[in-house]
Formats: structure tokens, C-alpha cells, sequence
């Protein structure tokens, strides 16, 4: 191989890398605008979409703006509810699921896929006819959000749970029957343990979207105002620079959350290989 | 989007055990239960409140109630008051679609053969910008392709756009916005596809003297359809019922059905044409893909 094709070849295999990473930066505009945009003063500013000068003080001050932090409050009281709920649920169908036979089992693996392939629209639409039907119309609020939330969220659960656990090896719980466990012990010291990893991810991936929910919510909330509704609502008026501040901060928090179960997984991996 | 990551399929090994049989036990119904019960109360059941809401007769108002009349003329009705927003979602969807099959695919592929052992960081970043929300991340394209932003002003230097020439409130900028959005639901399951294929495939075309071109086209691609078809379906549906890119980087000319379904039922309080308006996208989102998976000709979808 001459060094002009070795050339030709490198330039060609790292091009799509460079493309990827290229990419990547493209879906990474927008956070660096949110974070820019935190530090924005924008208090005599005509133009809300603009920087204008630097300042400390959406950041020393996230609650200045009415009902924002209130709308914060609720948006991780019903994240965290409906997570808890999803993922006990959900958790409990995917080992239904993976280990037992049982009728309508394909049926049921058809209707959990169906909400993640529905608009949301057509759902929070659906969701709000039955509860007019049901003269729910005037009770909506933070229960009939939960319901929403609870119910899309499972199929997430569920399908992430069930990949942990289908992927499981058989072996280490044959093992542990060799041993004398008894079926609860194998399940709490060996099965449990290996899939947990997975209903965390699942539990991580629930609260994303129950948090991050808008266009089903915003159906079912009545009175009831979330983060999402929050910065809908001051969307039409101008955004006050706050929403930023809590943009970034659910940023970072993600980021470490990711970064310490990378780091545990490396070090868990190099022990057992040590 | 945890779940589409797949398990690296390992050969079977001779000494492996067989996976723990799934028995057939009265434990599974118990441990289906709840979560059938919740999404046949709270998903099933809905579509046909939907459905009913669909026949109500228009005539009926929040105060006065509905009652099903089997107004089957609210479906033509809808179709003919608001055939232009529900055309133009699909147009902007499968736009919108093709745009993050051409970004996604560049990027899933890189990580899937190029990226070596910054494979898994590089997984945890396309998921990553996703944990700030939506509007939020929505919200800041409006001050990158605002009036004043550099890449209108790039633009105008160039002379792509007129002097007066803008980028919010046209159709680029939902589109944009829409495929900015939806590029994971992309970028994962091209992914999936992508990482299962063997690479001494592509070796071997290669050394059978086929170029790049012809390899990628007669191997590569072949096998990562689906991959394809999943990430196409999950980037096109949520896409076309979406209503926040149009509201934000839109104007009332870039109206989706989403933004019609979402203010007859909230505003407006017209149900039966709200109600029409749901069951006719839901139908033909699912007449779609019913063809399109037939067509690309993928039953492990699932």
C-alpha cells in the first residue's frame, strides 16, 4: 500500500468520525445556549432572545419569576411518584414477561409497545375524552396527570427492564440453586441484584419523561401547572432567564448521574477482571 | 432509549446452560396484572371514548353535554375544514424524517465502527442533551435562527437570504426544529442495527473488489433496514402529532394537526371535531405503517 491510498484511506475512515462528531456538536447547540443564556441579563432588554450582558443573577435568584419554582415543585412531586409507580409496575410485567408463559402474552407485548408508537397528541386527546366521559372534566389536576404519566412511562419500563433482564446469564442463578439457595434467596441475592441496574435505568429514563411531558399534560392538567406548562405559558409573554438556570441544572445533574454510573461500571468490571 | 441499546448478541458457547426456562404458572397473570389493568383502563379504553367522542353530535357544547348520535359527517367535516394542517404535518414529519435519517445515520454508523473504545461515551452523549427540557431546548433555536442571530446574518452575506430574508416563521425553521428534536428516536435504533452487523462482511465484499460505494450499498444498508424502519417510524410519529415546533419557531402558516386537534379540544371545546380530527391521523399513522413495513419487508421489528 502506497503512503498516498494510506492517506486516502485515513482521511476516509476518520471523515465519518469527524461527520459523527460533527453531528454530535449540532445536538449540543441548543444546551450551550441554555447555559449561555442563564448568565443573561436581560432585565432592560427589548429582545428576550438575545444576549445581552453578563450577570450572576438569575443564578442567585432562580425563584424570582412568579410560579416558577412552585411549578418545579410539582413537576418533581408527580416525576417522582410517577416514577416510583411505573417502575414497580412495569418491573413486575417484564419478569412476567421474560419468565412465565402465559395467555395473551404476545398481546400484551403488542399493547405495551402501542403507546410508544401513538402521537402524543392522539393519547392526551384519548385520555381527556375518557375522563369527560366519566364527568372527570372538572376534577382534572395532579391525579389525572399521574395516571397519564404512569401509563406512558410503563412501556419504557417495561422494555428496558425486560433487555436487562433477557440478557441475564442463566447460569449464575443455576448456580445458586446448586448451592442450596432457596427460590427467594435466589432471587434477592442473585437475580435481583443483576437486574437492578436496569430497573435504575429505567427508573432514570420514567422521571426524564414524566418531567419533560407537555403535549399530554398540558390535555389533563386543568389548573394544574408543571415545569413544561411554566415555560409554555411564559413563552407567549417572554421567558425569564430563570427557565435557563434550571435547564442547565437538570443538564448537569444527568450528566453526573451518567458519568458516576460509568465510573461505577469501570470499576465494578476491573475488580471482577482484577 | 435505554432499550433499544442491545445486548451484544454473543455466539452460543457449547458449555453455556440454556437460559432459565419460562414456566407456564398462575404467577405470571398475578405479575401482569397491574400493568395490564392500568393500560387497558387508561390507554385502551380511552381510544374508544375517542372513538365515541368522534360520532358526538356537534351541536352539543361543554354545558350542554355530548350524546353519540353516530355523526358519521363529522369525519368529512374535519377532513374538509382542516385537510391543509394535517397534510402539511405529514410533510413536514416525513421531511423532518428524512433529514435525521441522513444526520443519524452519519452518526450512528460512526459510532458503531469508528468510534473504538469512546463508543459507549459517545452513546451516553446523544442521549444526554435530552435530559433539559424539550421546550426549553426548543425555545433556544428560536434565538439561534432569530432575526438578529449570526446564522440569519451568514445567511444574508451570502446571499441565500434576501436582506429582509428570514428564517422564523417559515417552514425551515420548524422542519429544523423538528428534526433537531427527534434525531435520537433516530440515532438509537440505527444503532442497534448497525452494531449487530459483522464487519468481516463488509471485509469480504471488499475483498471481492466491490468499492465503498457498492459494499455500503449492497451490505451495509441491506443490513441495517431495520434499524431503518424503526428509527424512521419512531422519528415520523411523534413528528407528526408534534404541535410545539410549529407554535414556537412557526407562525399561524405553519399550523400542524397538532396544533388544530390541541385547540379545538382546549379552547375551541369542539369534541366531535377534535375527536374526528384524532381517530383520522391515528388511522392513517397506522395505515402508513402498516405498508411501510410491509414494503421494507422487516417482521423483526419488535
Amino acid at each position: 500500500m502506497n503512503a498516498l491510498s494510506r492517506l486516502g484511506r485515513w482521511v476516509r475512515d476518520h471523515l465519518i468520525l469527524i461527520l459523527g462528531i460533527l453531528v454530535l456538536v449540532y445536538m449540543y447547540i441548543p444546551n450551550m445556549v441554555v447555559a449561555l443564556m442563564s448568565f443573561n441579563d436581560s432585565s432592560h432588554a427589548r429582545n428576550l432572545y438575545q444576549f445581552q450582558s453578563f450577570t450572576l443573577n438569575n443564578w442567585l435568584h432562580p425563584c424570582a419569576p412568579d410560579g416558577m419554582c412552585q411549578s418545579v415543585a410539582k413537576s418533581l412531586e408527580i416525576g417522582i411518584i410517577a416514577t416510583v409507580v411505573a417502575t414497580v409496575i412495569g418491573t413486575l410485567a417484564a419478569f412476567a414477561l421474560v419468565r412465565h408463559r402465559f395467555h395473551g402474552r404476545g398481546s400484551m407485548n403488542l399493547v405495551l409497545f402501542l403507546p410508544m408508537a401513538s402521537p402524543e397528541i392522539v393519547m392526551g386527546s384519548s385520555l381527556l375524552a375518557l375522563f369527560i366521559a366519566f364527568h372527570a372534566g372538572g376534577h382534572l389536576g395532579t391525579g389525572t396527570i399521574l395516571i397519564a404519566h404512569i401509563m406512558f412511562c410503563l412501556s419504557f419500563v417495561v422494555v428496558t427492564v425486560k433487555s436487562r433482564l433477557a440478557g441475564l446469564d442463566g447460569n449464575l442463578e443455576q448456580a445458586a440453586m446448586d448451592l442450596y439457595a432457596t427460590e427467594s434467596q435466589t432471587f434477592w441475592k442473585v437475580t435481583f441484584p443483576l437486574v437492578f441496574p436496569g430497573i435504575l435505568g429505567a427508573a432514570l429514563l420514567s422521571f426524564s419523561l414524566s418531567f419533560d411531558d407537555f403535549i399530554i399534560t398540558n390535555l389533563n392538567a386543568g389548573q394544574t401547572v408543571t415545569f413544561p406548562m411554566f415555560v409554555w405559558g411564559a413563552a407567549q409573554r417572554g421567558v425569564p432567564m430563570q427557565v435557563n438556570v434550571v435547564g442547565t441544572v437538570m443538564f448537569l445533574i444527568a450528566i453526573a448521574i451518567v458519568i458516576s454510573g460509568e465510573v461505577l461500571s469501570r470499576r465494578r468490571s476491573r475488580a471482577l477482571a482484577g | 432509549m435505554v432499550a433499544v441499546t442491545p445486548e451484544k448478541a454473543a455466539p452460543p458457547e457449547p458449555s453455556a446452560a440454556p437460559q432459565r426456562r419460562p414456566r407456564r404458572s398462575r404467577a405470571g397473570y398475578w405479575l401482569i396484572l397491574p400493568a395490564a389493568l392500568w393500560l387497558g383502563v387508561f390507554f385502551i379504553l380511552p381510544f374508544y371514548s375517542l372513538l365515541a367522542s368522534s360520532l358526538f353530535d356537534p351541536s352539543g357544547s361543554v354545558l350542554t353535554g355530548y350524546k353519540v348520535t353516530y355523526h358519521w359527517a363529522n369525519f368529512p367535516n374535519a377532513l374538509r375544514d382542516y385537510w391543509i394542517p394535517l397534510v402539511r404535518a405529514l410533510w413536514y414529519a416525513a421531511l423532518a424524517t428524512f433529514f435525521c435519517l441522513i444526520l443519524g445515520y452519519v452518526l450512528a454508523y460512526a459510532i458503531a465502527f469508528k468510534a473504538g473504545r469512546w463508543k459507549n461515551l459517545m452513546l451516553v452523549l446523544v442521549v444526554a442533551p435530552f435530559f433539559t427540557s424539550f421546550l426549553i431546548r426548543t425555545l433556544s433555536w428560536k434565538l439561534i435562527l432569530g432575526d438578529n442571530g449570526w446564522v440569519v446574518s451568514a445567511l444574508q452575506t451570502v446571499h441565500i437570504l434576501g436582506a429582509n430574508g428570514r428564517l422564523l416563521a417559515t417552514p425551515i425553521a420548524v422542519i429544523a426544529g423538528l428534526t433537531y428534536n427527534f434525531l435520537p428516536f433516530m440515532v438509537l435504533p440505527l444503532y442497534a442495527s448497525l452494531e449487530k452487523i459483522d464487519g468481516r462482511l463488509i471485509e469480504a465484499a471488499g475483498d471481492l473488489y466491490a468499492s465503498p460505494a457498492r459494499a455500503f450499498f449492497k451490505v451495509t444498508w441491506p443490513l441495517s433496514l431495520p434499524g431503518v424502519v424503526g428509527g424512521t417510524l419512531l422519528t415520523f410519529i411523534p413528528a407528526a402529532g408534534d404541535y410545539i415546533n410549529a407554535t414556537l419557531l412557526g407562525s399561524p402558516n405553519q399550523n400542524m394537526v397538532g396544533n388544530v386537534i390541541q385547540k379545538l379540544f382546549t379552547t375551541t371545546g369542539d369534541y366531535a371535531a377534535a375527536g374526528a380530527l384524532s381517530v383520522i391521523l391515528m388511522l392513517i399513522i397506522l395505515v402508513m405503517v402498516i405498508l411501510y413495513i410491509r414494503k421494507a419487508g422487516t417482521e423483526e421489528l419488535l
